[in-house]
């Protein structure tokens, strides 16, 4: 009877101790995730000193090479096709300089050239080129990668080649069945991304068809784009130029194939280039200049290809 | 005597430390759905929002208007509820009451493990199946329709009716079937007016799990239902309220009026399933009055 009990204690004792090591587990990792929250908070706090900070010393000096050792913040904003690219640069400049912290805020083209005018951003990311009365308010440009859109139909589609004003009116509507641009009789349907996807915003704002296209789908990423083209005989798509395979067919765009080295020399007119924007004549804080010249240098070209756009060098 | 009372206060925190958990977790959720989803609400209006039938969150004049997800989510469960409880209901029947015990088991088994099948590879296969079928059989440009969805949820709210209708089944008295039969009735007859109704509460419960399901379902709808945020139609690209968050969280800016304008989203559809929850606490209880 008593060899019962003790037995019974000892395992509850166990069952008790168990559960507090649960208890105890969860409690500490609540206890990271506070920390981490507070930290990703004053990295945000000091993203915003440095910013202020950087555009009041501005005579810290010219040097291109980079730094051995660097620390403080790095506030970049902008864009959110570019988020993936910035996103893998900043890893790697991060491994290599521990002490910096770089941030991205997406919250669109628009609002990254404001925070670089105004200051708020050290470095203001643009997935479209300065417009010249941006340019008259002292802002430049710093092209570091350029993005290819291609438009896929499905290979049954006999479509080779169309023209941009051809591909504005395949996505409104306008045009509904793909024998009106020399294709089969076959209805057209345009498979898209979500709204907030950057491809979506670099074809619909290259294309110039902003708020007017009609989708027969809305899919929530590149894979699925290709695989509903791939199985819609009707389907024609865009996707990002490197995740183009052999499932779907690239159509070449008034005569153009859509290939890094034509997106390179500009002649394949579905692209956009993804640039940073900084005041002109005003110095960068020596780490967003560190990183400026970093995304720009040969090293960043294969995190560049990696993320899904074109490296320029 | 002493170790018998520590041992059950211990074992009484530790059920009560449970029982806190998931009671905490609850309350957790529903605050935060509330104070997450109201500011998008209060931004754009409510009747604006609720019954608005335009939404475009990403233009330059953006539009929150979710009525078209709000009809697509009771179309859909709608379609998916008058497809599958019959099937539903006639298996249970056919499990509980006619097949031999050991085609019941089986078939039971089959049942058992089409609940256990992820919600993903129901979607994948409606949409390399499905999708494709319903385009050619109905001659459409696309097959990514409410049609595919409703079927896709048809089929994935079987097994919750089938087992919960069933077991509600077999709990009716065996003496009333006996009555029924001694009195001249056929064994089809006793079942359909004596077994049914005598386990209407329990099939009543299996349906509002199902819609309940239907409704909350994500993932598989994600992949069959095209996802353009159109009034509903039968063969035309829809949005259920599931969807509209989960395809455009990802790249809704923080602080953003479409990412509040999506938790709004998740309020609605959390309402939603509040109101199947209740009708089912409602369902349960009548029927234990009825008893």
């Amino acid at each position: 009877m008593k060899l019962k009990k003790i037995a019974a204690l000892i395992t509850v004792c166990a069952m008790g101790a168990s559960l507090a090591a649960c208890g105890n587990d969860a409690a500490s990792t609540t206890a990271a995730a506070t920390k981490a929250a507070t930290e990703a908070n004053d990295t945000t706090d000091a993203a915003t000193d440095a910013a202020t900070s950087g555009e009041t010393e501005a005579d810290t000096g010219e040097d291109a090479a980079l730094p051995e050792d660097l620390s403080g913040a790095v506030a970049t904003g902008g864009s959110t096709s570019v988020e993936a690219v910035i996103g893998a640069l900043s890893e790697a400049f991060m491994e290599e300089y521990p002490d910096v912290d770089v941030t991205y805020d997406p919250t669109g083209s628009g609002a990254g050239i404001t925070g670089a005018s105004d200051g708020t951003l050290d470095l203001g990311l643009s997935s479209r080129s300065l417009k010249d009365e941006e340019k008259e308010q002292g802002l430049t440009e710093t092209t570091f990668a350029l993005d290819g859109i291609a438009i896929v139909v499905n290979t049954e589609n006999t479509i080779e080649d169309l023209s941009l004003e051809d591909i504005k009116s395949l996505a409104t509507g306008e045009i509904t069945n793909w024998s009106e641009v020399g294709g089969p009789d076959a209805p057209v349907v345009l498979i898209g991304r979500e709204a907030g996807s950057g491809t979506r915003d670099g074809f619909e704002s290259i294309v110039d068809v902003e708020e007017q296209c009609v989708y027969e789908q809305e899919l929530t990423s590149t894979g699925a784009v290709m695989a509903a083209v791939a199985s819609n005989p009707n389907a024609f798509g865009y996707v990002s130029l490197s995740a183009v395979d052999d499932t779907v067919k690239p159509i070449t765009v008034d005569g153009v194939e859509a290939t890094e080295e034509t997106v390179l020399d500009g002649s394949y007119k579905i692209q956009r280039p993804f640039v940073f924007v900084t005041k002109e004549g005003e110095e960068l804080s020596e780490q967003a200049q560190a990183f400026m010249d970093f995304a720009t240098s040969s090293a960043a070209s294969e995190l560049i290809a990696n993320a899904g756009a074109v490296p320029l060098k | 005597m002493k170790v018998k009372h520590i041992i059950e206060r211990v074992m009484n925190a530790v059920f009560f430390i449970c029982g806190i958990v998931s009671i905490a977790a609850v309350l957790l959720i529903t605050i935060y759905m509330i104070i997450a989803g109201i500011p998008a609400i209060r931004e754009v209006g409510i009747i604006d929002f609720l019954f608005g039938t335009v939404w475009q969150s990403t233009a330059s004049d953006p539009k929150f208007g979710i009525l078209p997800f709000i009809l697509t989510s009771i179309w859909g469960t709608l379609g998916a509820v008058i497809i599958g409880v019959p099937i539903g209901l006639f298996t249970a029947i056919y499990l509980a009451k006619m097949a031999p015990p050991k085609l019941a088991a089986g078939v039971h088994a089959a049942v058992e493990l089409l609940a256990g099948i992820p919600s993903v590879v129901y979607g994948l296969i409606g949409m390399m199946v499905l999708v494709p079928g319903i385009m050619n059989l109905f001659n459409l440009k696309s097959g990514s329709t409410l049609l595919a969805a409703i079927l896709v949820l048809a089929v994935m709210i079987l097994p919750g009716i089938i087992s919960v209708s069933e077991t509600a089944l077999k709990a009716v008295p065996k003496e009333y079937e006996e009555a029924s039969l001694g009195l001249g009735a056929t064994w089809t007859e006793t079942i359909f007016k004596v077994s049914v109704p005598a386990a209407k509460s329990g099939i009543a419960a299996g349906i509002v799990l199902g819609v309940g399901r239907a409704v909350g379902e994500a993932m598989a709808v994600i992949m069959v239902a095209g996802n353009v945020a159109n009034m509903p139609g039968l063969f035309k690209s829809v949005r259920f309220l599931t969807t509209a968050i989960a395809s455009e969280m990802s790249y809704a800016a923080d602080g953003s009026l479409q990412k509040n304008a999506l938790f709004s989203i998740g309020l609605v559809l959390f309402c939603f399933i509040m109101i199947i929850n209740g009708i089912l606490g409602f369902v349960l209880k009548k029927g234990e009055k009825n008893k």
